[in-house]
């Protein structure tokens, strides 16, 4: 009985206690001002690394949201790993899916003719010079398929 | 039904503790316990937004891989002209508008902890507002692309020389903007309804320093929702 | 409130309560609004059930239009657009509708709470709200079927999905709602072990098929948002030509693959991993012996569903991926053979010098094995990429996965249900009969299937209606074998109704389990256990107790 008493009062100070307006002022501060080194960084030119940069500071932005306004830092830590564990799966989604589509002209099999003599397909066989299909009738293949 | 509090007095184990909280659901003993299972709930919740985000997102980035010019040169109409210069002045005022919005729920969860039940509802209200100001500018941004024919797919109607119609990557990169930024909108709006309830309920004294389970979780919907704002910014109003 | 000792060999011996679960309240209306886990599992068993029969009607039809070449269907022509939407319909029903929400729905939202020894799963009307959902989608689904078809594959691969007239867009939508109701369903799992297990129960103290079904759990989560993507981008490419997977309007077909496979391999674990957790319970109770290697067993079920995520390229060797990223997801793939093969063995170690009972639900575990086993080796040949250039899009690949998905989830998935069968029902089958259907099934479905192999590795491709004169004597066995595993279904179905029809007669613990959900009566009484369990002792300590009180 008395055990549980204790825990219920000791309950809100768990959880109320920690961050308060301070830091949550000091870190809505915090973005702001990443947001600003963001805009600024990118009206430079750094080339591929624009990228780069501009992921990471939102990184570091999302961190912090996490971090602090979520409460992660005070929380268990079961709540973060949750968290990473769905920023890594993405992470594995999205990195296998570029190792595929930036290497696909990589090593092409050695018996492929060489296609640069090769005579070029009509226009009617490329898909990409055909025009837009238009969009799909309800089932425009029934009719035909009766007669 | 047998989630409500009446019938379990009738069980062992839990008739020792005699108060009891009306919040608290039958199968869990005690408050604590009932609390770190809503918010873990909410956490994996949580990750299958990332996640449902994330493949836009790498979609976007795959089709922005495929076509690195054409998705420059549209991501460009995104921008505004402010003192002669190309500016993302929507998506930056948005981006602060949101981030101020984060901060006003994180003070209305601290509010509801610490038992100021008027605070609650003030910042409650002021990050609905905010959330409001965000869709109208968003909406006057959408505006602009429908009055130019920046729209997805068989809907691309640009008339410039610039963006010609026809060509593959244009209309891809408005679909992903519209996708992206529609699906963050109506989460944008979802995050209304549900703060509209929170005030509703907070103006009626729900929420106390020992149950203010529903101020906690929709505040993390609310920062996940900022938080995919966050990225969604510099990709497509930063990047060039 | 006295603590239950937990004792492995205990018979129920107290009087049977008058209330339980199934009768304390009464009417449609009382189901319908239900919270209990109990009921939302019985529930999900009688629609995933339906959606069984269904599919496996569609399967019947298949096999019966290839038992001949002549396309013939009780004597009238199949087109080969009706054949499409056969094959389409018995694919996506029997993944989507069945094998996906059935052993976590029904078997798992049953028993997981009582082996925790909690009253019910955390959230008990999101449960509600899932069991709607997958309500929802099956309508939707359905729906699909009536107005017009599909006739795509359960894949949707594009373009031939973006391009084909037919309700692919409404079915669609109908897995993408199906998808959040397996989403909720996993959150919810994941919750309860970790928030709600009985007191003095560690991490390393649950039983095997809870640490199974957190895994399955942990990949619905993980990867169905990904599903959902996917399908809402493939809607709006047909309705909108957004440009993404049509290549006509510059999109990559492959990427639809990418985003489909994310999913949908680690969609097939989410069917495999709960057919392993219910043989880690028949194993050890069924052999009186306690596991060999719990740990491995544990962990080699989060691994599988970790290694899951890395290995989706091999549906892709000749998709027009990449070669880099041909060769390292065939070199990733043979990962998974290392958690696949620890479970297996120490299943075998764990029988090894048991005390071997062969009731009905050991002979679907012992089937398990030897299917699994074929299932699985099988699955090596096309992990291997020179070997899959040959054997892709045939019937070996067909062979394969059901042997996988039907060969070891649904025999798993019919040895659980007769193992639970007395718990959830309070009535003892006829073990004679249960038995007689275990041994049709495994003869029936080696007879539809391991000819699959052989069609396949001489060329016969998977999705075809036409097929050369010399392929027609391994069609007709198939079609056969499919014949019988429709009986032994048929005669299970019986076998287990006409329990219903007598009164309440099952023990508590009729196996002699020393997991939690034998220590509440059969059937449990509403809140599941008259005092909340204590864990006193390590899961499947079969050794003989000093002392009983
Ligand atoms: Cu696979």
């Amino acid at each position: 009985m008395s055990n549980h008493t204790e825990s219920h009062s000791q309950q809100p100070e768990s959880h109320a206690h920690h961050g308060g307006p301070k830091i949550y002022t000091a870190n809505l501060f915090a973005l702001l001002f990443l947001t600003i080194i963001t805009v600024a960084a990118a009206s430079f030119n750094f080339g591929s690394a624009n990228v780069v940069i501009a992921l990471a500071i939102a990184t570091v932005k999302a961190t912090l949201v996490g971090l602090f306004f979520m409460h992660l830092i005070w929380d268990k830590p079961v709540n973060s790993i949750i968290a990473i564990a769905g920023f890594l799966f993405l992470g594995i989604f999205l990195m296998f899916d570029f190792l595929d589509v930036t290497s696909r002209n990589n090593f092409p099999p050695r018996n492929m003719p060489n296609m640069e003599n090769a005579t070029p397909a009509p226009d009617s066989m490329n898909p990409l010079k055909t025009p837009a299909p238009r969009p799909l009738e309800p089932a425009p293949a029934k009719a035909e398929e009766h007669k | 039904m047998s989630t409500t509090t009446t019938d379990v007095h009738s069980h062992g184990g839990h008739d020792e503790h005699g108060e009891h909280n009306p919040y608290h659901q039958h199968h869990f003993t005690t408050m604590e316990q009932q609390f770190d299972t809503s918010k873990l709930g909410m956490w994996l919740f949580i990750v299958t937004e990332i996640l449902l985000f994330g493949g836009l997102f790498v979609g976007f980035g795959l089709m922005q891989h495929r076509y690195p010019g054409e998705f420059i040169e549209a991501h460009e109409h995104l921008k505004q002209d402010v003192f002669g210069s190309a500016f993302p002045l929507y998506g930056a005022i948005n981006t602060i508008v949101l981030l101020i919005s984060s901060w006003t729920m994180v003070m209305g969860v601290n509010a509801a902890q610490t038992n100021q039940q008027k605070k609650t509802v003030r910042y409650l209200v002021v990050t609905i507002l905010l959330a409001c100001v965000f869709l109208c500018i968003k909406y006057v941004e959408y505006a602009h692309k429908f009055h130019d024919g920046l729209l997805p797919g068989i809907f691309y109607a640009h008339q410039s020389e610039d963006l010609i119609k026809g060509t593959h990557g244009y209309a891809t990169f408005f679909a992903f903007y519209f996708m992206m930024t529609g699906l963050h909108g109506i989460h944008v709006l979802v995050g209304i309804g549900l703060l509209s309830w929170l005030v509703m309920r907070a103006r009626r004294g729900d929420f106390t320093s020992e149950y203010y389970t529903p101020v906690d979780l929709v505040g993390l919907y609310w920062h996940v929702v900022d938080m995919i704002w966050i990225y969604l910014f510099p990709l497509y109003y930063l990047i060039s | 409130m006295e603590p239950v000792v937990t004792s492995g060999a205990r018979i129920g011996d107290r009087p049977r309560p008058k209330k339980n679960y199934l009768n304390e309240t009464k009417g449609i209306w009382s189901w319908m609004t239900t919270v209990d886990h109990k009921r939302i599992g019985i529930m999900y068993l009688v629609g995933t059930l339906i959606a069984f029969l269904l599919g496996g009607i569609f399967a019947l039809l298949v096999r019966l239009t290839l038992l001949t070449p002549a396309h013939k269907l009780f004597g009238l022509q199949v087109t080969a657009e009706t054949y499409n939407r056969f094959f389409t319909l018995h694919g996506a029903i029997m993944v989507f509708l069945f094998i996906i929400p059935s052993i976590p729905g029904s078997l798992t939202n049953f028993v997981l709470p009582l082996m925790l020894g909690a009253k019910d799963v955390a959230f008990p009307k999101l449960n509600l709200a899932s069991f709607y959902l997958w309500i929802v989608g099956a309508v939707m689904a359905i729906a699909s079927m009536i107005i017009g078809a599909v006739d795509t594959g359960w894949t949707f691969y594009t373009p031939y999905s973006t391009t084909t007239s037919g309700t692919v867009t409404l079915m669609t939508a109908a897995v993408f709602v199906l998808g959040f109701s397996s989403i909720f369903t996993g959150l919810n799992f994941i919750a309860t072990v970790h928030k709600l297990r009985a007191p003095g129960m560690g991490w390393f103290d649950m039983p095997l098929f809870v640490w199974g079904m957190y895994s399955t759990a942990v990949i619905q989560v993980l990867a169905t948002p990904v599903l959902g993507i996917t399908l809402v981008l493939l809607m709006l490419e047909r309705v909108f030509q957004i440009g993404i997977f049509d290549s006509r309007i510059g999109g990559d077909p492959v990427l639809f693959q990418h985003f489909f496979w994310f999913y949908s391999h680690p969609a097939v674990y989410i069917m495999i991993l709960p057919g392993m957790a219910i043989i880690s319970e028949l194993i050890p109770t069924f052999s009186r012996k306690t596991i060999f290697g719990y740990r491995a067993i544990a962990y080699s079920s989060i691994s599988l569903a970790l290694v899951s995520f890395i290995v989706w390229g091999h549906h892709m060797f000749v998709a027009g991926q990449s070669q880099l990223a041909t060769v390292v997801f065939s070199a990733l793939t043979f990962l998974v053979a290392i958690p696949s093969g620890v479970k297996v063995f120490n299943w075998l170690c764990t029988m090894y010098q048991g005390n071997i009972s062969l009731e009905t639900p050991m002979l679907y575990a012992i089937s398990f094995l030897m299917l699994f086993a074929i299932g699985g080796l099988t699955g090596i040949f096309l992990g291997t990429l020179s070997t899959d250039v040959h054997l892709t899009d045939t019937y070996f690949v067909v062979a394969h996965f059901h042997y996988v998905m039907m060969g070891s989830t649904v025999t798993a998935f019919i040895g659980g249900l007769y193992y639970w069968w007395p718990k959830m029902t309070g009535r003892m089958y006829s073990e004679k009969w249960g038995r007689v259907t275990a041994v049709i099934w495994f003869i029936g479905f080696n007879a539809t299937f391991l000819p699959q192999f052989i069609l396949g590795s001489r060329g016969m491709p998977r999705r075809y209606y036409n097929y050369l004169d010399q392929f027609q004597p391994l069609h007709a066995f198939s079609t056969v074998g499919s014949w019988i595993i429709g009986l032994s279904l048929f005669m299970s179905a019986a076998v287990l109704l006409a329990s219903l029809r007598k009164p309440a007669d099952a023990p508590d613990n009729p196996w002699g389990g020393t997991t939690l959900e034998w220590e509440t009566s059969s059937p449990p009484i509403t809140h599941n256990f008259e005092d909340q369990p204590v864990l006193e002792h390590e899961p499947y300590d079969y050794r003989p107790k000093a002392v009983t009180h």
